[in-house]
């Protein structure tokens, strides 16, 4: 199987990028993408050019290491399916693929394919969490949880973290990621003592990071590797209202929501 | 070398509380003190850092990856045991360590596991107080399944993202202390050397994989939890960045590494396909709870699976095994899919896969409930096979998943230096040669929640530490010899890529060191192994320069160690004359092919010393007691 790829090369992250045109014949339709790149990247390091950057780790689909834009699409054609477990069967012989960095000033491009996305930690940090400190908490069956609600929280919860849903987004907004978490943790009886100041430092922080606002149009569920829903956005947006309505101003500053 | 277990002794129900209790405690105010190095932040490493954070240490943590939440624990797919007995079936503290012990062949010490099963069940309670949503019945309770080598059902689990959901809790915690500025997180940075400074742990160099800049840290004590060392046989289950790097170049600091040659093999992953393959994917085995394994009855049958009556259908689990059947433990189940494949009786293109066949079930439970307990599995194996498994058998085939082995730790999770602690897959304790599924998270989460945050504490309060400065002649020898190393590595030039020689130490190690093992192959192995290490440090090319992203210098860093390791691994298994758990050496089995035990001469664990480059390391051994649990042949019959 032979394919055409136009891949961004970006030497630095302040360095200027192209789209550069490669060719291979030595691909199969079992391959994965990132497999693919690995068998162009052995050929042209055998032929003295520098290979190919891009992030990649467990190649499992769970890590959320990988991903870049294929044809304009984050994560390439298939529904529900990270870059590392497409397979080549989807392509066309001979077919031209634009390989491309996710593209937010949130997430600024290292080198080639590989950006930089510690902004998602930063929102994490901000109150993606349940305060409580290794030690003897109650029995875990002490705390009932109906299954539909556990079941809900854990379809948000499976979020990979990969960036997608803000590659795919005209505002490169980060809400679909900053909604799975607070509608994980808000759906558990463990996430309501900081439900409220969870929801206003996560969305303050993603705010400051400089993603974009939501503005419904849905590109994140569309590409989002793990299919989570915009309901997260909602209810990220209904926490973020409630709790800024019975906020107690330090400053007296408004905020605005996601 | 002096190996000093510093098993406590005494009856083994009130061991850990005693150990506990006489170890010394760092006054709270005196904690903000001391620097603390967790390399590693998976559910060992970042369970470690956010507990030393929250007891107030000053941490600094070192991941690879661009975020903590990378680190491979995420993959981990079916569950995590507990000794909890919600289910009323029979459980206790006491029988998983039964299993445990049993299940890694009695090459483990009996204390370790005790306390890890103490600690099982307090990890449930951790977990669901952070809020991982675990799978519940309707009554609101924790669900459980059963796992292989067990008979009662004691698995906790959230779909079949087990890993995920308790790493994504342990690097929640690690966050809010990194918000708080208890812990000082450095991702994108790999450990390249330990510092020992008057034969205590330091501090590391890593290199910052963005800049390229080689760096020091200096601290009170180091932790590593760096995982397995799985590919060195290059295809493996292990994410591709996994490496051995930080556990080698401790070990080539003094550190003793243990049952260097215990492996896991997997039973249930996604069969190879072809060359360019850069990993294997494992279908959890919790899918052995509902699918049955078979393949033809006849040699070379090539039809496909529906085609083949029931009556021509081999389930040979269920005829070898009849108590366990298709829940025999990893190994028996890994050398029995090679036994029925050499017999020319394997299926699919290859002819080296067996069929792992949902057809019972779905006519018993119906396609709603299989979905909803593997759905996310089912689609996985569709989108890399294109083969929907609701209609046909899965083909599964063993692959390389875990390594029992690592660097030894005493009691206290300390390694043969001082100050150097290890913990999770990268230290050799609890598995014995053979690990029972749902135990990974198990024992990376009881070491960096509930042992590492005490006995790090008597370290620190009972050692004596000096100030250590950063320009001591020790620090900069350290730096320096990775400096040269990286230049080294760079200004070869040769022809071969540093992956085909990956590939090529990988097939080395699949072929002699893997599900059985000889003495004429591993001795070739050995020798082949040296040539083509040589042949790498002339013959590797990695361009580009060392101040810029360059992954092909951080992999060829990490294949350099990795022959090294392979060389060991080959020795280890070469010098234990025995079969245990996953260790097969044909020359030591029963006559109906089951893997013996010699526990005569090898009730042991092996802790190899470093002697120097090109020098044959020596052996030590440490004899292993069994006071509770008494050694017999292991039998899922």
């Amino acid at each position: 199987m032979r394919l055409v790829f136009h891949i961004w090369r970006q030497a630095t992250a302040s360095a200027p990028g192209k789209m550069v045109r490669y060719e291979s014949a030595n691909m199969n339709p079992d391959m994965s993408m990132l497999e693919a790149l690995d068998v162009l990247n052995e050929e042209l390091i055998t032929q003295g050019t520098e290979p190919v950057v891009f992030e990649h780790d467990c190649r499992e689909g769970i890590c959320g290491s990988c991903g870049f834009m294929i044809n304009g699409i984050a994560h390439g054609p298939l529904a529900r399916t990270t870059v590392c477990q497409l397979t080549l069967r989807h392509f066309k012989d001979g077919e031209e693929l634009y390989l491309e960095p996710w593209r937010a000033s949130a997430f600024p491009v290292l080198k080639d394919l590989m950006v930089d996305r510690a902004s998602f930690d930063r929102i994490i940090a901000a109150g993606g969490y349940c305060s409580v400190p290794a030690g003897s908490p109650q029995d875990a069956n002490a705390l009932l949880i109906p299954k539909p609600e556990a079941d809900r929280a854990m379809d948000a919860a499976a979020c990979i973290g990969c960036g997608a849903c803000v590659a795919a987004c005209p505002n490169a907004s980060a809400s679909l990621f900053t909604g799975a978490k607070i509608t994980h943790l808000g759906l558990m009886p463990q996430g309501q003592p900081e439900r409220e100041i969870r929801a206003l430092r996560m969305v303050r922080q993603m705010n400051g990071e400089g993603f974009g606002h939501c503005g419904n149009i849905g590109e994140c569920e569309a590409v989002c590797p793990k299919g989570i829903s915009i309901e997260v956005i909602a209810r990220m947006n209904r926490d973020f209202a409630g709790a800024s309505i019975t906020e107690r101003p330090k400053s007296g500053a408004a905020e605005d929501g996601a | 070398m002096k190996l000093d277990s510093k098993i406590p002794g005494g009856p083994i129900e009130t061991a850990w509380d005693r150990t506990r209790f006489e170890n010394k405690l760092v006054n709270p105010a005196n904690k903000r003190k001391y620097e603390v190095i967790v390399v590693g932040s998976g559910l060992a490493g970042g369970s470690a850092a956010a507990t030393l954070g929250e007891l107030g240490y000053n941490v600094k943590c070192f991941c690879f990856q661009d975020s903590p939440r990378r680190a491979h624990s995420i993959a981990a797919q079916g569950g995590i045991n507990a000794a909890k007995n919600y289910q009323n079936d029979g459980d206790s503290i006491y029988r998983l360590f039964y299993d445990t012990v049993k299940g890694g062949d009695f090459r483990a010490r009996e204390y370790n596991v005790y306390r890890l099963a103490q600690n099982s069940v307090n990890i449930i309670d951790q977990a669901v107080a952070q809020g991982v949503p675990f799978a519940r019945e309707y009554g609101g309770t924790l669900a459980n399944r059963s796992f292989g080598g067990a008979q009662v059902s004691r698995t906790f689990y959230a779909r079949g993202q087990t890993g995920q959901q308790l790493l994504l809790g342990a690097y929640q915690a690690l966050e809010r202390q990194i918000d708080a500025g208890r812990v000082k997180m450095f991702p994108r940075t790999e450990m390249l050397d330990l510092i020992v400074i008057d034969g205590k742990a330091r501090g590391i160099v890593t290199r910052n994989m963005v800049t390229g800049a080689i760096e020091t840290h200096i601290a009170d004590a180091v932790i590593l939890g760096t995982g397995g060392y799985g590919n060195v046989y290059y295809l493996s289950t292990n994410a591709k960045g996994s490496n051995c790097t930080a556990i080698w170049r401790a070990y080539k600091r003094g550190a003793a590494f243990g049952n260097p040659c215990f492996t896991q093999i997997h039973p249930t992953c996604i069969p190879v396909s072809g060359d360019y393959q850069s990993k294997l994917t494992l279908m959890s085995e919790s899918l052995r709870n509902d699918g049955r394994i078979w393949v033809p009855l006849k040699k070379g049958d090539k039809r496909s699976p529906e085609q083949i009556p029931e009556n021509e259908r081999d389930y040979y689990l269920e005829r070898r095994y009849p108590s366990f059947g298709n829940l025999v433990p990893r190994d028996v189940a890994s050398r029995n899919a090679k036994a029925v494949c050499d017999e020319g009786r394997g299926v699919g293109e290859t002819a080296l896969g067996v069929y792992l066949d949902f057809g019972a079930a779905i006519s018993r439970l119906g396609e709603d409930k299989i979905r909803e307990r593997y759905g996310n599995l089912f689609e996985m194996y569709e989108r890399i096979t294109d083969e929907n498994p609701y209609k046909v058998p899965m083909r599964i085939y063993p692959a390389i998943h875990y390594t029992m082995g690592g660097l030894w730790v005493d009691y206290n999770l300390q390694s043969t230096i001082p100050g150097l602690f290890v913990i999770g897959e990268a230290n050799f304790s609890d598995h014995g040669a053979n690990r029972l599924g749902a135990s990974a998270l198990m024992q990376g989460l009881s070491d960096g929640y509930f042992i590492i945050p005490y006995t790090l504490g008597n370290y620190l309060a009972s050692a004596k530490i000096d100030k250590v400065s950063d320009s001591a002649p020790e620090v900069q020898a350290a730096r320096a010899g990775i400096q040269d190393r990286t230049k080294q590595l760079l200004g070869i030039n040769g022809k071969r890529t540093v992956d085909s020689f990956h590939r090529e130490l990988g097939k080395i190690m699949w072929d002699e060191c893997g599900m059985a093992r000889t003495a004429p192959g591993l001795e070739k192995a050995i020798s082949r192994i040296q040539s083509l290490r040589q042949e790498f440090w002339k013959d590797v090319k990695v361009l580009g320069k060392n101040e810029e992203i360059n992954q092909s210098l951080e992999k060829a860093g990490r294949v350099a160690d990795f022959f090294e390791l392979g060389e060991l691994m080959c020795r280890d298994a070469l010098t234990r004359n025995e079969s245990c758990g996953g260790h097969f050496r044909e020359e030591s089995q029963t006559p109906d092919g089951e893997a013996m035990r010699d526990d005569a001469n090898f009730s042991h664990a092996s802790a190899w010393e470093y002697k120097g480059d090109n020098q044959t390391p020596e052996l030590h051994k440490e004899p292993l007691e069994f006071h509770y649990v008494h050694p017999s042949q292991r039998s899922y019959k």
